[in-house]
């Protein structure tokens, strides 16, 4: 690799000569600001927050796109270099909706750090503010078109994932962003996946918050509150109290909810090794009776809805389970409540997950049982969860650990937890498949070529009782594009069995998780830091397989009989239908 | 109206005319693909924005934000009469704006609308060279300059009755 020596406020460095002047001043240890930049994202030189002073050079450049040269000689913070940050960020402010104190993302927020770092004391140019929408009406996204800034980080991370639901529209004083037409979130073609509010350094994108809902159930005594918690949240919820990436944090979020005043409590884990009894029997269904394969997993709601929108010829490849939640919503509300006596119309059933797909995929009508009752009732996510901590004044970080309720529905193997890191549900479906098909507890279980974040694609191939398994793993629609597109050409290999997440690294990187200044993900990749702490759980769990949750076992012995039997196809699968990108009627 | 129109089979073959000589090339083939397809439309209705998204490999939304950011393309069809108004900033100061909304008020439609029967649509645009005359407005190819409110109903009146 070729280097390029150059000097950043008086530090001399050594860099690869594709380099930009922002990752050599990383490299430096000196500090430029940033609010369009984000790496791996949105590279665009739209904002010039990121400004510096090059000897020799007519005027300021943007540090984030401007390439490294043999001996340049760069100023971060030289007077002109104060003064036009100060007077670019009054800009955008001028023609901002300032009301931090009211502000979902107070305190979290990019725009908001910068003007307290550059000593922001009055705006000068105060002026007509641009016109914006205000739009709420989906179950998962709110745009607030008064907060932003126009940076374009959303649109790139859209288009990151391949879908491209956002785009600048109009000109000068009136550009906004949003779908085409400027039509709501909730009749674009939209997955929900929240990589756009990810993206989003300001409060104009954000989850539709739901926690009073929860708040009023938990207050109200005729309602007997069940809260479950998926396992990519405790990867990622202790950031949002200041612990390290890749903080586990089980046992404190466990305790954490408890306080909130729940009356029961469990972990998705227990739902998503249900998943693994019924997923992994419906394949060998599949296979041994010549079923649609390959058959591609049904988790992830976000591709749940890609598949629905962008590639509905999928759809009967697709596996009929319920995503973990929703079953174990709709157990709350028939097993649970005829083992407990309760009148599952009293039961609110309140899941805590780290996306913001779910909360559309809870109101999917498929998802009610005849009397119209939901199996989940609210979705929080892990943001959301961690705002209602907060509120009730819970000290997180000096918590004792605890678990959740050991009754019923309470166990969950190692299995369930790898199922928030890419590859997880694969390598938890191999692990019980295989033994099946083996007929024994086989002693190794780790599929390591399905972990990991570096390919986007990941294959493994295995010979089970004389059986070819030939498996994929896609995380991020834009992967699972390609995979797609592969299939459908004919390129690819014949696949048994596909993994597909939405979002890239999956679950641990949903839309729900807390978001991560721009600045930390220039040196950390925030998927595998999370990623660990689910492995790292995996391994001091037990039991690692799922049909060895003894709870399980005991459900289907006392309650829902066979696998893929009557009752669980009743409780526990779906459908799916083809959705319309834009309809012809949205223009008029 | 001299031109002879075409049938929507025929716009439509057109259409896949064109977009089959970009097939997958994107964002560059846009602009010129967009060009083409308002001239066989007279405008750009959302089907056919999506069959050149499809096309060209990009989203709806993509090709929606470049239409609304020049405002050479329509995505409403023009009337039979096409009224069009200078906001360029001669004209602006000189109070096209009145002038804009008398139009309006005259044909009952709002900017960049058309009439439910097709047969006069408004527009405003930016400056169209003719500085010297502002406030400038067109009635289909024709100029009037230095106008005032008042003369307008003379105009619109011309145009009523010629059809
Ligand atoms: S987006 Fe940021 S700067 Fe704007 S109001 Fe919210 S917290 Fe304040
Ligand atoms: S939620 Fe996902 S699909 Fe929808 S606009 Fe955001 S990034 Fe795009
Ligand atoms: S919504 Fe957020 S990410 Fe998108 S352009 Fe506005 S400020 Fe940037
Ligand atoms: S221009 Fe560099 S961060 Fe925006
Ligand atoms: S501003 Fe109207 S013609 Fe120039």
């Amino acid at each position: 690799m070729s280097m390029v020596n150059l000097t950043i406020d008086g530090v001399s460095v050594s860099v690869p000569a594709t380099y930009t002047v922002l990752e050599a001043a990383r490299k430096a240890g000196v500090k430029i600001p940033t609010l369009c930049y984000l790496k791996g994202v949105n590279v665009a030189g739209a904002c010039r927050v990121c400004l510096v002073e090059i000897e020799k050079a007519r005027a300021l450049a943007a540090a984030c796109v401007m390439p490294v040269s043999e001996g340049m000689v760069v100023h971060t913070n030289s007077p002109k270099v104060r003064a036009t940050r100060k007077s670019t960020l009054e800009m955008i402010l001028s023609d901002h909706n300032r009301d931090c104190l009211s502000c979902i993302r107070n305190r979290n927020c990019e725009l908001q750090t910068l003007a307290d770092e550059y000593s922001i004391r009055k705006i000068t140019f105060e002026g007509e503010k641009s016109p914006s929408v205000y739009d709420d009406k989906s179950f998962s996204i709110v745009r607030d078109g008064s907060k932003c800034i126009k940076c374009g980080r959303c649109v790139a991370a859209c288009n990151k994932q391949s879908i491209g639901v956002l785009s600048f529209l109009n000109r000068g004083f009136s550009t906004s962003i949003g779908p085409a037409y400027d039509v709501s979130m909730a009749d674009a073609p939209c997955i929900y996946c929240g990589q756009c509010i990810i993206a989003c350094p300001v409060g104009a994108l954000h989850e539709k918050e739901e926690s009073e809902k929860v708040w009023d159930a938990i207050q109200d005594p005729t309602k007997h509150v069940v809260m479950q918690v998926a396992p990519a949240v405790r990867a990622a919820i202790g950031e949002e109290f200041g612990l390290p990436y890749g903080t586990r944090v089980t046992g404190k979020l466990f305790a954490a909810m408890r306080r909130l005043g729940v009356d029961k409590l469990y972990d998705t884990n227990f739902g998503a090794d249900l998943t693994i009894i019924e997923e992994g029997n419906e394949l060998l269904n599949r296979i041994n009776n010549g079923g649609v394969l390959p058959m591609i997993t049904s988790c992830s709601p976000g591709w749940i809805r890609f598949c629905e929108f962008y590639y509905p010829e999928f759809i009967p490849n697709l596996s009929s389970c319920k995503s973990p939640h929703q079953m174990e919503g709709a157990l709350i509300k028939s097993y649970y409540a005829e083992k407990k006596g309760i009148d599952p119309q009293t039961i609110v059933t309140v899941s805590v997950m780290p996306c913001t797909s779910k909360k559309t995929e809870a109101s999917r009508e498929q998802h009610q049982n005849t009397d119209g009752l939901r199996d989940v009732d609210i979705v929080l996510t892990t943001r959301e969860l961690a705002r209602m901590i907060r509120e009730a004044g819970i000290d997180f970080c000096n918590l004792p650990d605890e678990g959740p309720d050991m009754d019923l529905m309470g166990e969950y193997t190692g299995a369930g937890v790898i199922f928030g890191a890419t590859g997880g549900v694969m390598e938890a479906a191999l692990r019980t498949v295989a033994d099946i098909l083996e007929d024994k507890d086989l002693p190794t279980f780790e599929y390591k070529s399905v972990r990991g974040v570096a390919a986007g694609i990941k294959e493994a191939e295995l010979t089970l009782n004389g059986k070819q398994i030939r498996v994929a793993v896609a995380h991020s629609t834009a992967s699972a594009r390609k995979l797609l597109d592969s299939i459908r050409e004919g390129t690819a290999p014949s696949y048994t069995f596909i993994e597909i997440m939405g979002c890239d690294g999956g679950c641990v990187c949903g839309g729900g998780q807390p978001q991560v200044p721009a600045q930390d993900l220039m040196d950390i990749d925030i998927r595998a830091e999370r990623a660990k702490a689910l492995y790292e759980e995996d391994t001091v769990m037990p039991e690692r397989k799922s049909h060895k949750n003894a709870e399980i076992m005991k459900l289907y012995k006392d309650y829902l009989g066979e696998p893929n039997g009557h009752l669980a196809h009743e409780l526990l699968h779906t459908h799916y239908s083809p959705r319309e990108i834009y309809p012809d009627s949205l223009a008029e | 109206m001299g031109k002879t129109k075409m049938t929507p089979e025929e716009m439509s073959a057109k259409l896949d005319a064109v977009l089959a000589t970009h097939k997958g090339e994107g964002q560059k083939a846009l602009m010129s693909t967009l060009q083409q397809a308002q001239g066989i439309y007279g405008y750009l209705p959302l089907p056919v924005q999506k069959k050149v998204a499809e096309a060209l490999d990009l989203s709806v939304a993509e090709v929606y934000g470049v239409i609304s950011f020049y405002s050479f393309f329509s995505l409403k069809p023009k009337g039979e009469t096409v009224f069009t108004v200078c906001l360029g900033t001669a004209c602006y100061v000189k109070g096209a704006q009145a002038l804009l909304e008398k139009i309006e008020e005259s044909i009952g439609v709002s900017s960049g609308d058309v009439t439910k029967d097709g047969k006069y649509s408004i527009s405003a645009c930016r400056c169209v060279g003719a500085c010297g005359l502002a406030p400038v407005i067109l009635v289909n190819e024709d100029v009037y300059g230095r106008l005032t409110p008042e003369e307008l109903p003379a105009i619109i009146a011309k145009y009523k009755e010629a059809d």
